[in-house]
């Protein structure tokens, strides 16, 4: 297999209204194991995937949003989260799930894994890229 | 160029795996190169060799059969997308005890692996979806 790549995750739909956002963090987890540089974005109603406090009981559906909190013990530590997506929204980072990840070249310390970034870093970070993968 | 092709909408819905065929098309016909095709969420539903459209429209199940094997195409459908949705081959079908297989030829049921790996070996991937 050849060198690293950049892989950025673009998540663009609310959590449970359809299947993207599940099947998404599927591949997430897949692709850890191929040891890539991996990066989360959360924009337009995908910012509703890391809201705290989510509770899919009365839908019938599974919940998967601890799943989002799991994902720094495989590496992917990298969440940016658009700002204006939020704004637009009313919400805040404070909204949002305390994703934390530990850095093991700083003592495993816990360092906050949410990246807020305004629209026009996000489209810098993308076309940074080596593949987007748009769900 | 090596290009990666991931489809994520199911035929005739969306216009998805229409544009997907015809870009893989006119990738091919530039002497570009195809390293694979991935079905994924409804994008699945493209590799039943059970979908009986009118005759007066396209078959894209049968265009994507024929242009992988005209060309060596490898399309693979996700197994964990196509399980929930039911497409199943021989081998599946079994496992699961199921009664019937509805897997179109020239396609594959395989792991989101072969995502990862297509985005890893090829120079472009191109996303069709919403």
């Amino acid at each position: 297999m050849s060198e690293k790549k950049k892989f950025l995750y673009l998540n663009r739909k609310a959590p449970y209204g359809t299947i993207y956002a599940l099947e998404s963090l599927e591949v997430v987890l897949i692709g850890a194991a191929f040891e890539q540089d991996v990066s989360l974005a959360f924009l337009d109603d995908g910012v509703f995937q890391l809201m705290n406090n989510q509770d899919a009981t009365a839908t019938g559906m599974k919940g998967f949003s601890k799943t989002y909190r799991a994902l720094g013990d495989y590496d992917v530590r990298k969440f940016y989260v658009e700002t204006e997506s939020l704004e637009l929204r009313g919400l805040k980072l404070e909204d949002l799930m305390p994703i934390t990840y530990e850095d093991e070249d700083d003592d495993y310390a816990e360092k906050p894994s949410l990246i807020p970034v305004s629209r026009a870093e996000l489209a810098k970070l993308i076309a940074e890229q080596d593949v987007v993968l748009s769900f | 160029m090596r290009f990666a092709i991931q489809i994520n909408e199911g035929p005739y819905t969306h216009q998805a795996s229409d544009t997907a065929y015809q870009f893989a098309k006119a990738a091919l016909a530039r002497g570009h190169e195809i390293f694979r095709v991935f079905f994924y969420h409804d994008g699945v539903n493209n590799g039943t060799r059970l979908t009986v459209p009118p005759q007066d429209d396209r078959n894209l199940q049968k265009l994507w059969s024929e242009l992988a094997e005209q060309h060596q195409l490898d399309l693979v459908v996700c197994i964990a997308a196509a399980q929930r949705r039911g497409i199943l081959d021989a081998n599946e079908a079994k496992r699961q005890g199921k009664d019937a297989d509805n897997i179109a030829p020239g396609f594959r049921i395989s792991g989101l692996g072969q995502l990862i790996e297509a985005g890893i070996e090829s120079d472009r991937l191109v996303v069709f979806g919403d």
